[in-house]
Order: structure tokens, then C-alpha cells, then sequence
């Protein structure tokens, strides 16, 4: 169950294209403003983007694909993340992946049946000397364990 | 009364907002007058939250303290670690780059320059451009990144450079594991790595600047941003930096989840919209850089070094560290130690010594197995290998790289194999694609460490072949230095790779 959000309109999005057509380089800035509206970068951007930048669909396509942080779809209301990088992997980040997917009943990027939450991997949150680290939306939670996480996933309502 | 609570991520992480909340609600209560300053992280992370009380002009450190424990802080009645500069992890080191890191208020301007800071960019606009790369070359600074290459050649080429207009780019997409110095400085003194860039730009006549920040940073991104409009608001950035009559700003560049943008080419690319793909060299980014002008390309910490090095001159700066290997060095202590954190020294502490003695060892408490140095493209060390000294050619020749400095340390429950199985896998993520035997031959390592594993003896050899041509024939460090974690683990801890075979014969 993916994010109530309304569909956007070819207007709404144009509106957004050209507030970052200024920047040198405005794509990457383009497609994160279209994603912070709409919770994901719609199929009916990409061409409204390709006009505006004077560049073909596909290359749109092409870029948004390339970067993990573009979605097509949008995400559950709130997105875990948890590092799988070496520091946190060395205080148990492994094994605590594999419980909360399991509890989950989901695989990496996947979200619960009740829309609640998508888990995602992240290699490295900077904060490799508090492991296991994890981040719920933008708010970072350090030595995360069993019962933290639980603590977390409860309060983001999966 | 002054309370310092920190800000920094690594502090949030372990619940000083709520200490921070606390503090301000117990205060009232005792109807105290506290003036609570968030500041950055001092880098002693086991420690975090770590507040400091201002007692007689000196700062009293607790930690790490819970929000349960303010009450009795706050009534003297908590146990102190005694004033914080005091400490052995303090005295032990030599901070120049982190040197107001933890101890100022980030978005304090006066509180920056109460502290040193700004000298460096004043001395540096009464000197021509060439006397500013002179400066930066004399010090010795070589790049933090990773690569170590001399940061004032890479200035000298950027100055000579004709063009109508140049870049500063910071590379700010710090991905290693284990590393977090940058986060630290943008977050905990952001006003540092702009000073940085607006001398780099005096030097080399580039008018506009670039910080690369990784999405993974999401509160280093908004104090970086806060820090522009201070500094903008202060003369510091714009069209008269500081009334020297040059211009020079900045803005804030956000990636988007993709490690291989912190090699210089590919974040060059994914600047200018296109896919974060890796550029062949030449063209060197210091003569058709960003939009193919010429562009300085510097990780954060070399542009946050270069303040003091302006502010206590070349010589100062170059009279720390071992042989070619100048100055110091934030080193990241992380993964399973007993005192985790940000420990700046000059080049040439021996490995062990910042394992053993520096972080007291494991955090479970059980023995060491291997240290990984250098992020997820580093090798493993073994405790056999502990007198290598911390210095780029020291560990070149222990086969080995200091990258961006991050020692991750593992306890002898770590599987090897596992390890050198995930930094394919990774590989294989991360890859962008450009070259062969990257994009198809991490893909392939896995399944040969797959056969390693289920006691296929001569799949050793093919593994240590695709090695080599990974790291022959791939043009970043991403393809090319896969190999190190990768052999480091085979080599260095053969028992791992052999266990599964000798069970089942």
C-alpha cells in the first residue's frame, strides 16, 4: 500500500522543473525536488524533465536509474535503513539485517504488507564508531539492537 | 552557566537530543541560568552524549550521559571525567584540522574566529595566487581522499590554467566505511571547510564552488547550508570576500546514494546531471573539470586543513609527520573497539599502537582478528602486521592503503572469507558499469569465493587471476583496488578459505 499521495499534474511537476533550471548541472537537483514532492520521480516526469533540459527521455531515465536514491514507486510512510558496511557488519549489523527482515517479513527494499515501512541497505551512515547504525526517515540511531529495533519499527507503526 | 551538548550525528545517534531537551527542562525547574551550546562531536564516540559544564572557565566533561542522569548533573551529584582537554585521548594528539571541532558552537561566526578562525583567509588575501599555492605546496599537504596526491601540483595546475572561469569542488561523498572525519568537520565546524574553499579559489582564481555532500548525511547537509548563509551573510562568501575585492561563493550539491561518485570524474559527471560514470584521464579534472573548465577537485579534509595552514604557516604544518608523509592526520577508529572515535596525530604511530593502546582494543573484549584500513577498497591487516607505521608509502609497502584513514577493527569471531566475499559483492553494487572487469568481474568473484567456500581448492587460483586483472584493467580505484580487501583476506588469513575445504575431506 504505497503512500496516499495524489498523482501529480504535468503543471505541478513543470513548476518544480523550473524552479532548479538556474543551477549549473540541474538534473540531480531536479530529480530530488520532483522525489521530495511526490515521494517518488513519476513516469510522467521524465518527459516533462527531458523537454525542459533539451536532452532525450532515455537519458533521464538513464541518470535516475543510476542513483539507488531515485524511486519509481514511492516508499512506505517511513523508510528504515540499515548499514551493511564493514565497521557495523564487525558489531553484528548481519545479523541484525537478517532479524528485522525477517520480522518484517520482507526482503531489502521491500515494505510491509501494512505500507508502513520499506527497510533499505545503506553502506555507511558515518557512523562507524557507534554500530550497528541505522536511520529511520533522516533521524540517525546508533549501537542498534534487538529491542531498539524493535523500539523503531513499533513506532513507525509496522 | 555554559552546557555543551553535541549535535553531531554520531552524538544524536546516542540520544543527546533527548539530553539536550532534558538539560533545558531541568535547568528551569531549578530556575538555573544555562545558556546550552550544541557543538560538534570532541570524537570520543564511546563517550557520547558527552556534555561539558563550564566550571570556573573550565569545561567539565560527563559522559556518556542518558536524560535519566541530568538531575544529578545538573545537582553536582553526577561523577565527572574531570575537564575535557585533560583527557588521555585529548593530550595524545595533535589537532590542526579538528582543532575547534567539539569545542565551538558550528554556527557561531564569532565564536570561529575567537578561535583562529578566518586568520588563515585574511593572510591569504594580501598574497598574489601564486604565493597562495606556494603556501599549500610547502606544507606538504597531500590529498585526504585517499590517493595522497600533492594537493598544491593539483592547485598549480588549475592556476596556470587559461580560462574564463574555474571551479572549486569539494568532494564531500565521503562512502568509506569506518570513515567519518568529513561529517564531523561539516558538521562540527562547516565554517573551517568554507574558509578552505574560499582561499582555494583566491589561489587559483576560481570564483564559484561546489561541495559534493552524500545523501547518507542528511544533518551535515542542513549545517553546511546554515553555515553558507551565515557565512554569506558576513561578507565571508560573495562578490568581495572579506572587502579583498574577489569574488567567491558556493552551494551545496546533493548526491544520491551512489558510492562510486566519490572518485573525482564520476561526481565531476553526476555535477553535471549525467550518470555518475568514470571519466578516462587525460583530460586531468584540473584543466577540463566540472562543465570542462578547470576544476581543483579536494576532499574536505584537505580543504578544511588548509586554514591552518595559512593561519600558523607551511612550516608549522610540515613539521608534523614522517618523511614524505607531512603533517597530521584524522584517523578514524571504528567497528569493534573499546573507544571508538576521531584521533588526529601526525604520520608514523605504528598500527597496533592505535588499536591496542588508542582504542583499547576490542569492545567485546575478545581478541583481534584483522583490522581493515582504508574503507571497504582496503586491506586487511593482521596483528602480525602491527609495527606498520600510519603513513602512505609505510602502507603501500605492507601492501596496503590508509585511503581516507578509517581503521575498522574486527574480533577473531569475523569470518575472512565473508569479509572478502561482500567487498565483491559490494563491488558488484557499486560498479558503474564503464569497465569490463569491474562491472562483470565482481560478479564473478563473488561466485568464485562461493566455490572457494564449498571447497573448490583451484578456485583460489582463478580468484587471485581476476584480481589482478580487476586491478589492470579498470580505471578507478573502485574496480582497481577491490583486489586489496579481496587478496589481503586470502593471504593474510588463509584458514578462512581452507576451513570448509579440510571439513569435508
Amino acid at each position: 500500500m504505497p503512500n496516499p499521495m495524489p498523482a501529480p499534474t504535468e503543471e505541478e511537476i513543470r513548476d518544480i522543473v523550473a524552479g532548479q533550471l538556474h543551477l549549473e548541472g540541474p538534473l540531480l537537483p531536479i530529480l530530488h525536488a520532483v522525489q521530495r514532492s511526490f515521494g517518488h520521480v513519476p513516469q510522467a516526469a521524465l518527459g516533462v524533465i527531458a523537454e525542459a533540459l533539451n536532452i532525450t527521455r532515455a537519458e533521464v531515465h538513464g541518470v535516475m536509474s543510476f542513483y539507488h536514491d531515485f524511486r519509481e514507486v514511492p516508499a512506505g510512510r517511513h523508510v528504515v535503513r540499515i548499514c551493511r558496511a564493514e565497521a557495523c557488519q564487525a558489531m553484528g549489523a548481519d545479523a541484525l539485517a537478517a532479524r528485522t527482515l525477517e520480522k518484517l517479513g520482507t526482503a531489502w527494499h521491500g515494505t510491509t504488507a501494512n505500507g508502513a515501512v520499506t527497510v533499505e541497505p545503506v553502506y555507511c551512515l558515518g557512523l562507524c564508531a557507534c554500530g550497528p547504525a541505522a536511520m529511520v526517515d533522516n533521524r540517525v540511531v546508533g549501537h542498534v539492537d534487538d529491542a531498539k529495533m524493535d523500539t523503531l519499527l513499533s513506532e513507525a507503526g509496522a | 552557566m555554559r552546557i555543551w551538548v553535541p549535535r553531531d550525528s554520531a552524538a544524536k545517534a546516542l540520544g543527546a537530543d533527548a539530553v539536550a531537551e532534558a538539560v533545558a527542562v531541568e535547568a528551569a525547574a531549578r530556575g538555573l541560568d544555562v545558556q546550552i551550546v550544541r557543538n560538534g562531536t570532541r570524537g570520543m564516540i564511546w563517550l557520547e552524549p558527552l556534555v561539558e559544564v563550564e566550571q570556573d572557565g573550565v569545561r567539565i566533561g560527563y559522559g556518556p550521559v542518558s536524560p535519566g542522569d541530568v538531575p544529578a548533573l545538573l545537582d553536582g551529584k553526577m561523577r565527572s571525567l574531570g575537564p575535557v582537554e585533560d583527557l588521555d585521548w585529548m593530550q595524545r594528539q595533535d589537532r590542526l584540522t579538528f582543532a575547534r571541532v567539539g569545542v565551538i558552537d558550528p554556527l557561531d561566526l564569532a565564536d570561529y574566529e575567537a578561535h583562529g578562525g578566518l586568520a588563515g583567509l585574511r593572510r591569504a588575501i594580501a598574497m598574489t595566487g601564486a604565493e597562495i599555492v606556494a603556501e599549500v605546496t610547502g606544507s606538504g599537504l597531500r590529498g585526504r581522499g585517499g590517493a595522497g596526491f600533492p594537493t598544491g601540483i593539483k592547485w598549480n595546475t588549475v592556476l596556470n590554467a587559461e580560462a574564463d572561469r574555474k571551479y572549486i569542488v569539494c568532494n564531500a561523498d565521503e562512502g568509506d566505511s569506518g570513515t567519518f572525519a568529513d561529517r564531523m568537520i561539516m558538521e562540527g565546524d562547516p565554517f573551517c571547510l568554507i574558509e578552505g574553499m574560499a582561499i582555494a579559489g583566491l589561489g587559483v582564481g576560481a570564483t564559484r564552488g561546489y561541495v559534493y555532500l552524500r545523501s547518507e548525511y542528511p544533518d551535515a547537509i542542513a549545517v553546511m547550508q546554515a553555515a553558507l548563509r551565515v557565512a554569506r551573510g558576513a561578507g565571508v562568501l560573495g562578490p568581495d570576500v572579506l572587502g579583498s575585492g574577489t569574488a567567491f561563493d558556493m552551494e551545496i550539491r546533493v548526491g544520491a546514494g551512489a558510492y562510486v561518485c566519490g572518485e573525482e570524474t564520476s561526481l565531476l559527471n553526476s555535477m553535471e546531471g549525467k550518470r555518475g560514470v568514470v571519466r578516462a584521464k587525460p583530460p586531468l579534472p584540473a584543466l577540463e573539470g566540472f562543465l570542462g573548465k578547470p576544476t581543483v577537485v579536494n576532499n574536505v579534509l584537505s580543504l578544511a586543513t588548509v586554514p591552518v595552514i595559512f593561519e600558523k604557516g607551511a612550516a608549522h604544518y610540515a613539521g608534523f609527520g614522517l618523511g614524505r608523509s607531512k603533517g597530521t592526520m584524522p584517523i578514524q577508529i571504528a567497528g569493534n573497539v573499546k573507544r571508538g572515535g576521531l584521533f588526529e596525530t601526525g604520520f608514523g604511530m605504528p598500527l597496533g599502537d592505535l588499536v591496542n593502546e588508542v582504542a583499547g582494543g576490542t569492545a567485546t573484549g575478545r581478541p583481534v582478528k584483522a583490522v581493515q584500513v582504508g574503507g571497504p577498497l582496503g586491506a586487511y591487516f593482521h596483528p602480525d602486521q602491527f609495527d606498520t607505521p600510519f603513513g602512505y608509502e609505510a602502507f603501500d609497502r605492507a601492501g596496503g592503503l590508509i585511503g581516507h584513514a578509517g581503521v575498522v577493527v574486527f574480533d577473531d569471531s569475523a569470518d575472512l572469507l565473508k569479509m572478502a566475499r561482500f567487498a565483491m559483492e559490494f563491488c558488484a553494487v557499486e560498479s558503474c558499469g564503464k569497465c569490463t572487469p569491474c562491472r562483470i568481474g565482481a560478479v564473478r568473484g563473488v561466485e568464485t569465493i562461493d566455490r572457494i567456500a564449498q571447497g573448490d581448492a583451484d578456485a583460489i587460483a582463478l580468484l587471485a587471476d581476476l584480481c589482478e586483472t580487476m586491478k589492470d584493467g579498470s580505471l578507478c580505484a573502485l574496480g582497481g583496488f577491490t583486489p586489496f580487501p579481496v587478496m589481503s583476506a586470502l593471504e593474510r588469513f588463509p584458514d578462512d578459505f581452507g576451513r570448509q575445504r579440510e571439513a569435508a575431506e
